[in-house]
């Protein structure tokens, strides 16, 4: 025993999965932020469905519309991660394929995320392949 | 860890088909049809990013019929799971929980869905 706390005092508070609210609050959080920014995001849709590549380009290249795209996409796919966690946990009772998804998700939307932010920081700041 | 089988909730099958159980299932799944949404909007950002061929190939893709239904389909998801993330985060505070209250909310959920989706597709390809 080098571990002077009971049972109960280690679990209290952290629940079955060892990491108490930070995963229920972080869910809310985003969910909360993705409200405003959802209803932003169909209205810039919705004004640049039927636009041509220079008007959309320049629309997205405008603080106005970067600054809440790259909000939008941080707390897209941070929630969407989280949820997915959620759905892995709850169907997936081979732990090694268990963990390895929820890895994968981890990973796939780190790295689709900072795809995103990185293709408006490029149109903020104006360079181009083409 | 306990070794023996520890009792489980009773199976999808044992229940009775209803309203709230279904439209928390449909929460989920179009939460997972979000994700995929999600790398819609990477792909249709890196390529106003790339140029206007890219850009061009993207807008291809979302006027084609599989990317009309696709997109109406995401349209739909996101509609319904943030209407109806509004009744879970009112939950969270504690209010509405009752069966009265639940029903009448999940019904105005599923009525506005729709009719909100047409009209922004409306919007979106008129």
């Amino acid at each position: 025993m080098s571990d002077f706390r009971t049972a109960l005092k280690r679990v209290r508070g952290l629940g079955s999965a060892r990491e108490g609210v930070g995963h229920w609050w972080a869910q809310r959080l985003t969910a909360i932020a993705l409200l405003p920014l959802s209803i932003w995001f169909m209205w810039l849709s919705v004004s640049l469905s039927g636009a041509d590549y220079m008007t959309v380009r320049e629309t997205l290249a405008s603080p106005l519309q970067a600054i809440p795209m790259i909000l939008y996409v941080y707390a897209l796919f941070h929630h969407g991660q989280l949820g997915l966690q959620v759905v892995i946990e709850d169907y997936i009772h081979q732990r090694p394929v268990e963990i390895g998804l929820l890895i994968l998700v981890k990973f796939l939307a780190l790295v689709a995320g900072l795809t995103a932010t990185i293709a408006v920081l490029i149109l903020i700041f104006g360079a181009t392949n083409s | 860890m306990a070794s023996r089988a520890r009792p489980l909730s009773p199976h999808l099958q044992i229940y009775k088909f209803h309203l709230l159980m279904m439209m928390s299932i449909v929460h989920r799944a179009t939460g997972v049809a979000l994700c995929a949404a999600a790398v819609l909007l990477t792909w249709g950002l890196v390529a106003v990013a790339s140029g206007p061929e890219a850009y061009a190939d993207f807008l291809q893709f979302m006027r084609s019929i599989p990317g009309r239904l696709i997109v109406a389909g995401f349209v739909l998801s996101m509609v319904y799971h943030s209407l109806n993330g509004l009744r879970h985060l009112n939950w969270d505070t504690g209010s509405g929980l009752d069966l009265k209250s639940s029903y009448a909310t999940g019904w105005a959920v599923v009525v506005l869905t729709p009719l909100l989706s047409a009209a922004l597709l409306w919007l979106a390809w008129t």
